[in-house]
């Protein structure tokens, strides 16, 4: 195993004593002795050891298992119920609303839908529409906005992109907001009702502000001028969009801040969604003050639904949910599942390859390297 | 005919002759002779934009990247913004262009210094200073000492006596020793007279501009006479007037035109095996894009049909399926451009530039004696250098040091060298420590010069007679010149080595060479000085073997002296002298055992009747314009017979240093060594042992030496029997690849025990021949060690391209001399050591270093680590593109194939440019597995970049597979993480803007990780890099959602706030730590199984590296300098080359070497010639090929010294 390896190394090691004839000589064309230039950098040389892979798959499994149990455990705690009202099934109360629908069809159509709730539902209690086999992420679907004119840019008010083709304008003039997305706003309207066991039935209060972020609503989105009150003047030379039923300056009348683009209804819709299944924050009920009583206590409670929008067309289907959160945000067991699975195969791939190393790898890692 | 046709017919037309009057610029003008400023740039400011685009899109890479950015601005396709191809192309392009700019700058610069150096043209008999670049055909110069010449030159007339001048010509061919050049006589005689020269009218009609630098012919009429005109009276642009004080010379071809320019040709253009291996690559990832894009335009199709069609309200669409489904097509090629990436190009050169400058900063690599640090000539072959598999060394230069020492000697029959113990009377071996001869006596002595038998000098001071001869042989009979620099302190300036080596043994001994005219030589015997005069030098050449020179000594009696190759010797020796031959050839023997090369020295004396009239017909013959050289040569004959043995000398030619431990260390990474070389088979056979190539405990050295095609068929079929008994005719081929016509493939064989082949130049001509050439590959394949002695410089490079076009391998060609640059350019990697004979070699080579022992560390430890360091770039650039890449694919199954992106664009942007490129740039320029030290400790650890293991299909195939893994990752740990979910304040996160955040937070994070576990030596840079890229994603991703950039443009900003209202969510660093677990996690799992199983030799060295918690080995110092009596062996050849002892004295003219570059099959444009070199010839070429005569005119210096004086 000798290892003649010849190397001229004596050479380096008295910088100037050779080559250079010394000083004032001719500068010599030896390298410099820089550990840079000479590959010698001082660094950390990680290896593969069983020393290092096998306490860092049994650390990634102690580490795993713990939190997806907590995030399980926080999942499984959060309340939430879910009902479809699309009305695909005769028995369903909007079917014959999801029947004869259209988008300019001035008559409305309203709904009632019953639910239970068999268990409380504690703390601010969130309210959302979800639709699915809808293609909010659709590539032509996505660009077709104009985020200049939503942002109250008054020449892109005027002059919408042409991204927002067909969208763009409408009877000569622009359409505002332009553009697919804002064309195809949801337009149900829910009300929910608590069915008191007295037999009374109780409007439940849904605030409607708060649902959109901050960003969207404060910074993203913007009134033309900036001046939310007099919209209508502002918006005096666009058209609404062909299937809407009223002009966005009318979207909130009640409300001057929650009008026009800011209006929080129209912000949600138009943060297009990742997926074609896919829920928006709708309203948020908030927690009683005197914290006893439950938000929505267990009970009969009935979704009232004005019943606008149509998606039988494309297969797609209407639900209404409702939702507490925690820390992790809503009910979502994957994390939690897969952080235990992951942890688990950790250990028992630790185990697996624990093993493995006992029987071959000292016999490899020791065997002397012929040479 | 118009003028302007008269222009064009005459620019079309290749010039025949050229015509050129003398001071006639009116004359010359009409033919429209290049002028003397040259341009080497490329550009100028205006065509510099237009022309390099032009060049830059010529690229296959920028033209593929233009055509994308031609599809982004249609709208109906553009599934990206413009901007995401154009930043990463300008990015390129304009380093690119940077790079061109600076380069072309500096041409621009060297351009105008050589353009406005001055020189003296006489213009209307007076002498002006003019710009070099004013200068024009037809012009009389003037150049004085030390001063380049300007342009190429007739050598009209000089300040030294026979107007000769001398020259340097070490820019031209690199060779440092001076050269002669000499006017005509009819020329000369005007010396500097002004009006003389300034009234010459002489025309010149000469050869059209080419670039053959060792001929010239053409004729000058002057007066009413014509003169031929050759070399000699030439002055080539690029060399440098010495030790003469002015010249003039009427300029002939300038600038563009002149030879040195005209060589200036294109070098051939390498590619590394990785850069082949990646067009195919590149084709297969076009292929595999065209699949992924034509699955989803079907894709697009159906669910346009399905969903799409009934989402119209929503989404109302314009075309039809088919043409959506198009349209989509393209839309997702722009998507997935990213498979193919731009950057990658540029990227590998930076890398191999980085590797290159580690190999020119490389300490160890510096030959501190010669100062000469090692230099990476090429940067574009680094990788390569980790891949060799056969290396084909020359030897003289190259594994020895081309340095004589005069060790030997029998003189009239007695053997002087030998230390022979007084009590035992063995022979010892000659040590350091042994006290050598004191030559304090002759105050002449040469104090580097050692010699340790004390009886030579005791046989000199009894003045022996034979001794005396033998020395004054020495100091007559040769072409050195001697300088006396200082009082005492004698230089002398030899062709060849051997020369000088046998010169200043003649001064030691007390024969010292003084100095020499044209017509003497003198030199001081034993003190006293003597000048004989020089009657003729009977040149060497490799037909002739020897030389001769005729004098007359201070007494008048005229000799012969005559020194040569033993065989040629011995056929012109007088009868009388045999008795003394049979006891020299055992001298010779012996001495050619020990590895020394031999010259057998030989005088005679002549009668001065015999020789007056000899040198007549010499002097006819010589004028004469037909049959000269013939004439000349039986002259020669005639005169060289019946001459007297008086003995022989014996020189040896050292090893380097460190060439048998490089050669066992490169054995040992399974490199296998084929010495070509132009010796002798015993020469090259010793020296085969001397440096371990050839071992005592081989099982057998196969010696090929047959004079017919049969023989050396049979005789290689008789070894490859020995060597494998079970070996069968067919099996060596892969069968599917004989049956298309791509190069057939001979693979590998097995052969129980070592074996060496010896074959022999003749041999070789039949085995390189077509039907034999497998036959002979084979059997040289199986052998350890392959040795080819007596090669041509044509052969050698045969011999390469035969190992190339048959064997999947990388080769490696390294030499110093000029009859090594045929194979240095054939090999796919071409070494020139940078020693004492000249550049040529250096010149057209990739790498130079000034010791063969510098190759185990260019191979074991550059090599390895460029090798190592490309590999892993291109395994993780594939891996983090593809990944990238594909997580769009799985997205466009849940977008309804729309194409869109998964990414923000602004990431999609930076993605390659800005977050990834630095850490993996750091670790293609710091990684080492292991250190250089034991690198070099385990050459077993190059042995994987041989069979190509750390990139190849399959290892690319892993890559796209663990990406493909990685994607899916990717895409569906965020999709089950987000699906339905919202924030923890009950707002939207499942949107559009937030997913492509998370997902490019976890590519990024999981790259990162993925880098951190392939890199294996963090230096601060790395973590500089690592860390920095995955902090600049953060800063730069906050930074494009902020409200200020969203307000500028709307459009182009609409993720605002996306980062804020994300990034603050647990679940987001859950997901982004899952993803990355997940993804590395079977990496590990794979790569430490592995390890555990079946480890690399990588692995365990590392572990064992690990386990030692030691800094590298000190290298071990055994410096075997091996004093056995096998050693570097030359037998009987004085083995100069054609052009050594032409060009070395003031007498000699230079001559034109054979032809030389020509020879190479390929028909590459020819370089220089080599000239000047020894141990290059075989005479052997000569007879199998009659390209290789000798050319005429170089047979001139045969031609005595000085015609006129007989």
């Amino acid at each position: 195993m000798m290892a003649s390896s010849y190397n001229a190394k004596d050479e380096d090691h008295h910088p100037g004593s050779v080559g250079s004839g010394g000083p004032g000589a001719v500068k010599s064309k030896k390298p410099d002795n820089t550990a840079f230039k000479q590959q010698r950098l001082p660094a950390w040389q990680p290896i593969l050891t069983a020393g290092t892979v096998l306490p860092a798959f049994f650390m990634i499994g102690v580490i795993f298992i713990p939190i997806g149990i907590g995030l399980l455990v926080t999942s499984n705690n959060i309340k939430e119920f879910e009902i479809d009202y699309t009305g695909v099934d005769m028995s369903s109360p909007c079917f014959s609303c999801s029947q004869n629908y259209s988008w300019n069809s001035t008559s409305v159509c309203t709904c009632s839908v019953p639910f239970i709730l068999d268990q409380p539902f504690e703390s601010n209690v969130f309210m959302y529409y979800g639709l699915s086999n809808f293609y909010q992420n659709h590539r032509r679907y996505v660009k077709s906005r104009d985020d200049s004119q939503l942002n109250g840019d008054k020449s892109s008010l005027l002059n919408p992109s042409k991204e927002c083709e067909p969208y763009r304008t409408s009877d000569k003039k622009p359409i505002a907001p332009c553009g697919a997305i804002a064309n195809s706003l949801f337009n149900d309207t829910l009300e929910l009702f608590y069915n008191h066991p007295n037999g009374s039935r109780i409007a439940i209060h849904l605030v409607k502000t708060g649902i959109a972020w901050w960003t969207d609503k404060h910074v993203k989105f913007r009134n033309p001028g900036g001046n939310n009150n007099n919209l209508s003047i502002v918006f005096h030379d666009t058209s609404k969009p062909v299937n809407w039923r009223r002009p966005v300056y009318e979207l909130d009348p009640s409300d001057p801040d929650n009008n026009g683009f800011i209006n929080e209804d129209f912000i949600v819709w138009m943060r297009t969604a990742a997926l074609p299944t896919f829920r928006k924050l709708y309203r948020i009920i908030q927690k009683k003050k005197d914290n006893m009583t439950p938000t929505l206590p267990p009970g009969n409670y009935s979704l009232e639904v004005t019943y606008n929008y149509p998606v039988r067309s494309f297969d797609g289907r209407k639900r209404m949910i409702l939702s507490t959160i925690s820390w992790m945000g809503g009910k979502n067991p994957f994390l939690g599942i897969a952080y235990i699975t992951v942890g688990s195969v950790c250990f028992f791939l630790g185990v697996v390859l624990l093993i493995i190393h006992h029987k071959y790898g000292n016999r490899n890692n020791n065997a002397d390297i012929p040479n | 005919m118009s003028f302007f046709g008269l222009d064009c017919t005459r620019k079309k037309e290749k010039e025949v002759e050229r015509k050129i009057r003398a001071n006639d610029r009116e004359y010359n003008s009409s033919f429209k002779y290049a002028t003397n400023s040259i341009k080497t740039s490329k550009y100028n400011p205006f065509t510099f934009l237009p022309l390099n685009l032009f060049e830059q899109f010529q690229r296959i890479a920028n033209a593929y990247f233009l055509f994308l950015l031609i599809l982004q601005v249609i709208p109906a396709i553009s599934s990206l913004s413009w901007f995401t191809t154009v930043v990463p192309l300008v990015l390129v392009l304009s380093v690119t262009a940077a790079k061109d700019a600076i380069d072309d700058i500096n041409r621009h610069r060297s351009d105008r210094k050589v353009n406005n150096r001055k020189v003296n043209v006489l213009i209307s008999g007076k002498l002006i200073s003019e710009k070099w670049m004013n200068v024009q055909v037809g012009d009389i110069i003037k150049l004085e000492n030390n001063q380049f010449v300007t342009a190429d030159l007739l050598l009209l007339s000089s300040s030294e006596p026979l107007n000769l001048v001398y020259i340097e010509t070490a820019e031209l061919d690199g060779e440092t020793n001076l050269k002669v050049k000499q006017a005509l006589t009819v020329t000369g005689d005007m010396g500097d007279n002004l009006e003389a020269l300034a009234a010459f009218n002489g025309e010149v009609y000469c050869e059209p501009p080419n670039n053959r630098l060792d001929r010239f012919t053409g004729t000058l009429t002057f007066g009413t006479q014509k003169y031929s005109l050759d070399n000699e009276r030439v002055l080539l642009r690029g060399c440098t007037l010495r030790n003469t004080d002015w010249c003039f010379g009427l300029v002939l071809f300038a600038g563009p035109e002149t030879k040195l320019m005209q060589n200036c040709g294109k070098s051939t253009f390498k590619r590394t095996s990785i850069d082949r291996l990646m067009n195919v690559l590149v084709l297969f990832i076009f292929g595999l894009l065209a699949l992924m894009c034509i699955i989803l335009a079907v894709g697009n199709g159906i669910w346009e049909n399905h969903a799409g069609s009934k989402f119209n309200a929503f989404l109302p669409r314009k075309e039809n399926t088919a043409f959506s489904a198009f349209l989509t097509f393209w839309s997702y090629i722009i998507i997935l451009n990213t498979v193919v990436p731009i950057s990658l190009y540029v990227s590998m050169e930076v890398i191999r530039l980085g590797n290159s400058y580690y190999i020119n900063w490389d300490r160890n690599m510096y030959h501190a004696r010669t100062d000469t640090p090692a230099e990476a000539r090429t940067t574009t072959l680094n990788e390569e250098l980790g891949q060799i598999k056969y290396i084909f060394s020359d030897k003289t230069g190259t594994l020895t040091q081309n340095i004589m020492t005069f060790n030997k000697c029998s003189i009239n029959g007695k053997s002087y060298g030998d230390v022979i113990d007084h009590y035992s009377g063995q022979r010892l071996e000659i040590t350091e420590e042994m006290t050598p001869v004191d030559f304090s006596f002759n105050r002449l002595a040469d104090p580097k010069f050692f010699f340790y038998d004390h009886s030579l000098v005791e046989a000199i001071k009894l003045e022996l007679p034979d001794v005396h001869a033998f020395f004054r042989l020495l100091a007559l009979c040769h072409t050195a010149m001697a300088e006396e620099k200082k009082e005492g302190d004698l230089v002398y300036q030899a062709q060849s080595p051997d020369e000088g080596a046998l010169v200043t043994a003649a001064r030691n001994f007390g024969f010292v060479f003084c100095s020499r005219s044209p017509e003497t030589v003198t030199i001081e015997e034993m003190g006293i000085q003597r000048s004989y005069e020089l009657l003729a030098i009977l040149d060497f050449n490799n037909v002739r073997k020897r030389m001769s020179v005729i004098v007359r000594n201070p007494e008048g009696k005229l000799s012969l002296y005559c020194k040569g190759a033993d065989t040629i010797i011995y056929e012109r020796l007088h009868p009388s002298c045999s008795e003394l031959m049979k006891v020299t050839t055992e001298h010779l023997n012996e001495f050619a055992g020990e590895g020394l090369r031999t010259l057998v020295l030989a005088y005679k004396d002549l009668d001065e009747e015999y020789f007056s009239e000899w040198k007549q017909r010499h002097h006819e013959s010589s004028v004469a314009l037909e049959d000269r050289e013939e004439n000349l040569e039986k002259l020669y004959e005639e005169i060289e017979k019946d001459m007297m043995l008086i003995g022989a000398t014996a020189i040896e030619d050292k090893l380097q240093d460190g060439v048998a431990q490089t050669i066992e260390q490169l054995a040992k990474a399974e490199i296998k060594i084929w010495v070509l070389t132009g010796d002798k088979q015993e020469t090259a056979e010793n020296i085969g042992y001397s440096c371990n190539l050839l071992r005592e405990e081989m099982n057998d050295v196969f010696i090929v030496a047959a004079n017919s095609p049969e023989e050396v068929r049979q005789e290689m079929r008789d070894a490859r029997l020995k060597m494998c008994p079970a070996t069968e005719q067919d099996k060596f081929l892969i069968p599917e690849v004989i049956l298309g016509n791509t190069p057939k493939v001979v693979l590998d064989e097995n052969v129980n025990g070592d074996y060496g082949l010896v074959i022999n130049g003749h041999s070789l001509a039949y085995a390189l021949e077509s039907n034999m050439e497998l036959e002979f590959l084979r059997t040289a394949c199986m052998c350890k060690t392959v040795i080819c002695c007596r090669v041509t410089p044509l052969q050698k490079a045969q011999v390469v391209e035969l190992v190339k076009k048959y064997k999947k391998a990388v080769t490696l060609a390294i030499g110093d001399g000029a009859n090594d640059v045929s194979m240095i350019k054939a090999a796919h990697i071409g070494v020139g050591i940078s020693g004492q004979e000249g550049m040529q070699a250096v010149l057209s080579s990739d790498f130079s270093f000034a010791q063969f022992r510098f190759l185990q560390r260019l191979l074991l430890v550059h090599g390895r680590w460029s090798y190592l360091r490309m590999c892993k770039f291109l395994r993780y650039f594939f891996y983090k593109n593809f990944t990238f890449t594909f997580v769009h694919f799985w997205y466009a199954f849940f977008c309804g194939f729309s194409a869109q992106t998964v990414y923000d664009e602004g990431f999609i942007t930076l993605y390659n440019l800005v977050y990834t490129a630095l850490p993996v740039l750091g670790m293609s320029l710091f990684d080492q597995d292991v250190n250089a030290g034991w690198s070099l400790e385990y050459p077993q650890l190059y042995v994987p970049g041989q069979l190509s293991q750390y990139f190849s299909k399959r290892a690319f195939m892993m890559c796209a597979l663990h990406s493909c893994y990685s994607s899916l990752v990717l895409f569906f740990v965020p999709y089950a993480a987000t699906y339905d979910t919202v924030r923890d304040d009950g707002k939207d996160s499942a949107d559009y803007q937030s997913f492509a955040l998370i997902t490019q937070t976890c590519l990024t994070v999981t790259v990162c990780v993925q880098l951190g576990l392939d890199l294996s030596y963090w230096t601060v840079v790395n973590h500089l890099f690592v860390w920095g890229s995955l902090g600049m994603f953060f800063i730069l991703t906050f930074t494009m959602y902020t409200d200020g950039l969203f307000q500028l443009r709307p459009s182009s900003f609409a993720f605002i706030g996306t980062a804020r209202n994300c990034l603050n969510q647990p679940n987001v660093w859950l997901t982004v730590a899952l993803t990355a677990i997940l993804c590395v996690l079977p990496v590990v799992a794979y790569r430490f199984f592995y390890s555990q199983i079946s480890p690399t030799i990588n692995d365990k060295v590392r572990y064992k590296v690990r386990q030692m918690k030691e800094p590298a080995p000190r290298p071990r110092r055994t410096r075997l300098t091996r004093r056995s009596t096998r050693r570097s062996g030359y037998a009987f050849s004085h083995a100069h080359g054609y052009g050594d002892l032409v060009t070395s004295g003031r007498f000699l003219r230079r001559h034109a070497p054979a032809r030389s570059l020509g020879l190479i099959p390929t028909g590459r444009s020819p370089g220089f010639k080599p000239t000047g070199r020894s141990a290059g010839y075989s005479p052997v070429g000569r007879e199998q090929n009659p390209k290789q005569k000798v050319e005429p005119t170089s047979l001139q210096m045969f031609r005595a010294v000085k015609d006129s004086s007989f």
